[in-house]
C-alpha cells in the first residue's frame, strides 16, 4: 500500500490479537497482489497489456469496477481510474517542472472511462490506456479488514492504513479513539478527531505540488483537461460509515476545487478541510 | 460539463455503491460513523472541610454534566451546594477577662478570657451554578463562553466570562486572552453598618433609615487573563498566565469588627452595665486592583507526572502573596495512581491591616477617608497543605483526596500591655476530604 499500515487492537488476549493482525495483513497483501498496477501476473496487468482486446474479470474486480464506474458518473467524469497516465507528464516533486500543453494533448486521448467498454463481466480498454485502482485500493483494504475482523471478534479495533482508517467501537476504557490528521501536522494547523466507530479518510497531500511563476499547481489533476484542479484544498478528511465512502467523498470534494466546502456541506457528513 | 449531480445525494449513492462493493449492508448499523463525541458525562464530587477547635465545617456536594458535542466542542453545567456551619473569628482581640459582644442579629454573646472572639452564629448555604460552552472557531482558534450565578443568605453573585485561544506551531503553542466580569450584591444581616460605627447595645439595635444602617451594597469585578501554553517536548509542557483584576464597590466584611483597647491593652468598655466591649465595624477601600503571575511546569517521567506551579500576586492594598504547589502522580498497579501534594502559601499584610485601635485614636464613625480591617485573612500569614490522592482509572474513574491544611497567621508586632500574653490570630488547622466519582 506504499504507506505504514497498523491495526490497534484493545485486548489482553495476545493470541487473539496475533490472529486478527495476521488475517488482516494477509487480506491486505492479497488486495495489493491482486490490484497493484506495479505487479505482473495480476488482472490489472492483464487488462493494461491486453492491446485493446477484451479481458474477463473475477467477481471482486467486477464489483470494484462497478464502484469506479459509479464514482465516474457521480463526479461528472472527474474521478477516473484511467487518469494515471497523466503522471507521465506531471511529477509533483516540489520543483517548477510543469508540463507544456502539447505533452498533455498527447496524453489526453489515453484518458477517459467513457472510452472503456465495461459490461459488468468483461472489460476492453484501448491500447496504451491504463486503469489504476490506487485511488480506492487502500480504503477498500481497510473495509475488507474491518469485515474480516468483525466476523472473528468484537474487541475494539482501529485499522489505520496510511491515514485511512476505520474503527468498530471505542477502546474499552475510553469514549473514542483519538486520531491526529497527519497533513495538518506539517502546516500551521492541526486537528485531533475523535472516532468511536466508522471511518475517516483523507485525500490530498499538502507537500505534493509544483510552483512556477508564483502559481501553485496542486497534485489533484482534472482528467478532462490534464491540468491540476484550480483552487483545490490541500487536504480533505471525511468521516463516513465505510472507509471507501469517506475516501471517495474526500477525493470528489478535492476535485471540486473552490467548491469543496459547498459540496461537502450538501453531503451532510463531518469533514475537515485544509486550504 | 455541468455539475449536474450537485443537487443529487451523492453521499447516499456512494453509500449504496459501497454496500454493493463490500456486501452485507445489514451489518452497517454496527459500524455507523460515530465520533464518540456527542455524549453526556456525569461527574460528581463531595467535599468535606473541617477546621480544628470546632470552627467552620463545610460540606459541598457538586454535580457536573459535560456535553461533549463534538471533538472540540463541549458544554459544561455545574451545580454546587456548600453548607457551612461553625464559628468564625470576628476580628476583635481576646482579653484576659470575659468579654461581651453584640452579634449581627442583635443578641449578646460572651467570650471567655484569653479566647479569640468568634461568632458562633455563622451558618450559611451557598448554591452556585456555572455553565460554559467551548467551541472551535476555524482550526486554529477556540472560544469559551461562560456564566455563573451563586446565591447565599446575604449574597448574590452574577458573572460572565469569555476566552479566546489561538493555536500555533501544530497546536504546540497556545495563546489565550480572557475576560471575566462579576456583579456581587451583599445584603448584610441587620443592615449594612456604617464605617467605624460601634457595635450596638444588645437588643436595642434600631434600623435608622437616616444614616446608621443602610441597605444593600454591591461590587463589580473585572478580570483579564493572558496565557501562554507551550509544549516543550512530548513529555513536558509549560504555562504562563498574567492576570489583571479590578474591583469596584463594597469590599467590607460587614460582620468583622475591630477592638478598641485602653492604655493597658485591655478592651475598652462601651457599656459598663452590660460589660459590652467597644468595637468598631471595619472599612476597606472601595477599589482593589490586583496583578498576578502564574507559571506551571508539568513533566511526564515514564508514566509518573510531576506538576509544579508558582503564583505571585500583588494588589493595591499592598497584599503580596507567593504560592508554591508541587504534586507527583505515580501509577499504582495497572489501573490506579497515587498523588502526594505539597502546597506552601505566604502573604504579607494589607497596608490598612489594623489588629486593634488604641482608645482615643480610633476613627470617627462614617469617616470613609480612613481604612482599617482586623480580618486575619488580610494580615501576615503562612499556610501549608499536604495531601494525598488515590485515583482509579477506567470507564468510571474515581478518586479520593485527603488533605491537611495548616495556617499560621503571624502575630502583630503592635501588641502591648495585656495583649502581649494573648494570641490575637490563633493557628488554624483543617482537614479536607474529597471524593470525585464519574458516573
Amino acid at each position: 500500500m506504499a504507506s505504514p499500515c497498523e491495526i490497534l487492537i484493545d485486548t489482553k488476549d495476545l493470541s487473539l490479537a496475533t490472529h486478527l493482525a495476521t488475517v488482516a495483513s494477509n487480506e491486505a497483501w492479497r488486495i495489493e497482489d491482486s490490484y497493484s498496477r506495479y505487479l505482473k501476473n495480476n488482472q490489472i496487468h492483464r487488462i493494461n497489456n491486453a492491446g485493446g482486446s477484451m479481458v474477463s474479470v473475477d467477481s471482486e474486480l467486477a464489483l470494484l469496477l462497478n464502484f469506479a464506474d459509479t464514482c465516474w458518473n457521480l463526479s461528472d467524469g472527474t474521478f477516473d481510474i484511467t487518469s494515471g497516465v497523466l503522471r507521465r507528464a506531471w511529477r509533483f516533486d516540489g520543483s517548477d517542472q510543469i508540463p507544456v500543453q502539447s505533452e498533455l494533448e498527447q496524453l489526453l486521448p489515453l484518458v477517459g472511462w467513457n472510452k472503456v467498454l465495461w459490461d459488468g463481466e468483461n472489460i476492453t480498454i484501448p491500447a496504451n490506456m491504463e486503469i489504476d485502482l490506487g485511488g480506492l485500493g487502500k480504503e477498500f483494504a481497510v473495509d475488507r479488514a474491518a469485515k474480516i475482523i468483525n466476523a472473528i471478534s468484537d474487541v475494539p479495533v482501529l485499522i489505520n492504513y496510511g491515514g485511512d482508517l476505520r474503527a468498530n467501537k471505542a477502546p474499552t476504557a475510553e469514549d473514542s479513539w483519538q486520531v491526529g490528521i497527519e497533513n495538518y501536522a506539517h502546516s500551521d494547523t492541526s486537528a485531533i478527531i475523535e472516532l468511536a466507530s466508522g471511518s475517516l479518510a483523507t485525500s490530498g497531500d499538502a507537500r505534493r505540488y509544483l510552483l512556477k511563476d508564483g502559481v501553485r499547481y496542486g497534485h489533484i489533476l482534472d482528467p478532462r483537461t490534464g491540468w491540476p484542479v484550480p483552487n483545490a484544498a490541500k487536504s480533505i478528511t471525511v468521516a463516513r460509515n465505510q472507509c471507501i465512502e469517506a475516501g471517495m467523498l474526500a477525493t470528489l470534494s478535492l476535485l471540486k476545487g473552490s467548491g469543496a466546502e459547498d459540496f461537502l456541506s450538501q453531503q451532510h457528513c463531518k469533514h475537515w478541510i485544509m486550504r | 460539463m455541468s455539475d449536474s449531480h450537485t443537487k443529487l445525494d451523492i453521499s447516499g449513492a456512494l453509500a449504496a455503491a459501497a454496500c454493493a462493493l463490500l456486501g452485507g449492508s445489514g451489518q452497517a448499523g454496527l459500524l455507523d460513523y460515530d465520533p464518540g463525541g456527542d455524549k453526556w458525562d456525569v461527574e460528581t464530587a463531595y467535599l468535606y472541610y473541617a477546621e480544628s477547635d470546632g470552627r467552620v465545617s463545610a460540606t459541598a456536594p457538586a454535580i457536573q454534566l459535560t456535553h461533549n458535542v463534538d471533538t472540540d466542542e463541549t458544554q459544561v453545567f455545574r451545580l454546587t451546594v456548600d453548607s457551612l456551619t461553625g464559628a468564625s473569628p470576628t476580628g476583635a482581640v481576646p482579653s484576659n477577662d470575659v468579654q461581651t459582644f453584640t452579634g449581627p442579629s442583635g443578641s449578646a454573646y460572651n467570650i471567655e478570657g484569653s479566647q479569640a472572639p468568634i461568632d458562633t452564629s455563622f451558618q450559611d448555604t451557598r448554591t452556585s451554578f456555572n455553565a460554559s460552552w467551548a467551541f472551535p472557531f476555524g482550526v486554529k482558534n477556540s472560544i469559551t463562553l461562560g456564566g455563573n450565578y451563586s446565591t447565599e443568605f446575604d449574597y448574590v453573585s452574577f458573572g460572565f466570562n469569555t476566552a479566546y485561544s489561538r493555536y500555533y506551531n501544530d497546536k504546540n503553542t497556545t495563546l489565550t486572552a480572557g475576560i471575566a466580569m462579576a456583579d456581587d450584591t451583599i445584603s448584610p444581616v441587620g443592615g449594612t453598618p456604617l464605617a467605624f460605627d460601634s457595635i450596638p447595645t444588645p437588643g436595642v439595635r434600631v434600623i435608622d433609615s437616616t444614616s446608621a444602617l443602610t441597605g444593600d451594597r454591591s461590587k463589580n469585578v473585572t478580570d483579564l487573563l493572558f496565557g501562554l501554553t507551550q509544549v516543550i517536548d512530548r513529555d513536558s509542557v509549560l504555562q504562563f498566565n498574567v492576570g489583571l483584576s479590578h474591583s469596584d464597590g463594597y469590599h467590607n466584611d460587614p460582620y468583622k469588627i475591630i477592638s478598641v483597647v485602653d492604655a493597658n491593652g485591655d478592651p475598652a468598655i462601651a457599656n459598663e452595665a452590660r460589660n459590652l466591649s467597644l468595637a468598631l465595624y471595619e472599612n476597606r477601600p472601595d477599589t482593589r486592583t490586583r496583578q498576578s503571575l502564574y507559571a506551571q511546569y508539568k513533566r511526564n517521567f515514564s508514566g509518573s507526572v510531576l506538576n509544579t506551579s508558582y503564583r505571585y500576586m500583588q494588589d493595591s492594598w499592598e497584599v503580596r502573596s507567593h504560592t508554591f504547589d508541587v504534586s507527583y502522580r505515580m501509577p499504582f498497579g495497572s489501573t490506579s495512581w497515587i498523588q502526594p501534594r505539597l502546597r506552601f502559601y505566604t502573604q504579607s499584610a494589607a497596608e490598612f491591616y489594623t489588629p486593634f485601635f488604641r482608645e482615643g485614636q480610633q476613627p470617627t464613625t462614617a469617616d470613609t477617608s480612613l481604612h482599617a480591617s482586623s480580618d486575619y485573612r488580610l494580615g501576615d500569614l503562612d499556610a501549608t497543605t499536604v495531601g494525598l490522592t488515590y485515583g482509579h482509572d477506567g470507564k468510571r474513574p474515581w478518586q479520593v483526596t485527603l488533605e491537611y491544611y495548616q495556617q499560621n497567621p503571624r502575630e502583630s508586632s503592635e501588641k502591648f500591655g495585656a495583649l502581649e500574653t494573648l494570641t490575637l490570630n490563633p493557628d488554624l488547622s483543617a482537614v479536607v476530604f474529597r471524593v470525585n466519582l464519574d458516573l
